[in-house]
């Protein structure tokens, strides 16, 4: 059991992936939430290259794994100009209070 | 006995690493100041790297360095200072429903743990070759040919996205 093979990366990004979302769903800041968010794509980024190790595909999950890694420096890019728009329009970016789509 | 000594460091310099990340990454949903948030971010990432070191895949830890410290940690690190009055000390960030999050959170995550631990995952370690770097370029231009010019249009437009936004004025 305290050898380590696959299931421990997979626990691993379990518990990181629950962080993350903990993360998203507790914080009001709009940039924390983002945070979340980085710490969830790291632990399925986790689990490609955990199952490129230990399942017999060649090297196709770390591939994939960049990809993810490319999508989230684009996903980071756009938020923070969104969330830049959001500070300039409300002067807070509180997830919370950004409501005026609600009657 | 040589073999198991290595087996062994390998198991230690996995739980390092994994604690390392582990922790970091609960300080950083649990402390209120957003600033240390993101420099616990920091060590979260370093620790990813050490475990994918671990996993024998020495280019995307590289990457991962690289791409998160340099790139993404340092955009979140401005997110943070303009988006919050530097001139009062408040840079914290509120939360709601703490507990009902934490209970939800937590079941969820003993469900996937027990998933994990109790499927009978398929191991077959592949052989993995000392550097990856020359494999993975080569899957990226054949294999991955179309996925990889379509991120690289995909990264343009974010870039020219990210400054129309941020730059707009008012009209």
């Amino acid at each position: 059991m305290l050898q380590v093979g696959l299931t421990h990366f997979l626990i691993i990004s379990a518990v990181l992936f629950s962080l993350g979302i903990y993360g998203i769903i507790t914080r009001k800041n709009a940039v924390m939430v983002l945070m979340g968010i980085e710490l969830v794509l790291n632990s399925a980024n986790i689990n490609f290259v955990a199952f490129s190790r230990f399942g017999n595909f060649g090297l196709n999950g770390q591939v994939i794994a960049l990809f993810v890694i490319i999508l989230a420096a684009a996903e980071a890019a756009i938020a923070l100009a969104i969330v830049l728009n959001i500070y300039k329009t409300f002067t807070n970016v509180n997830v919370d209070e950004i409501d005026h789509l609600k009657e | 006995m040589e073999k198991k000594f290595f087996m062994n460091f390998y198991d230690i310099a996995f739980y390092l690493f994994a604690a390392i990340t582990l922790v970091s990454a609960l300080f950083i949903v649990t402390t209120r100041n957003i600033v240390h948030s993101a420099f616990y971010m920091l060590f979260t990432f370093f620790g990813i790297a050490g475990i994918y070191v671990l996993l024998g895949a020495d280019f995307i830890a590289i990457v991962q360095i690289l791409v998160y410290v340099g790139g993404i940690l340092i955009l979140l690190l401005f997110g943070v200072m303009l988006t919050n009055k530097i001139t009062n000390v408040e840079i914290r960030t509120g939360t709601v429903h703490m507990l009902p999050a934490a209970i939800a959170t937590a079941i969820f995550m003993s469900a996937v743990v027990a998933v994990m631990i109790w499927t009978e995952w398929k191991s077959e370690p592949a052989q993995i070759p000392l550097t990856t770097t020359k494999d993975i370029g080569y899957l990226l231009i054949n294999d991955y040919v179309l996925i990889f010019e379509l991120l690289g249009i995909l990264l343009l437009v974010a870039l020219i996205g990210a400054a129309s936004i941020a730059r707009r004025d008012k009209e």
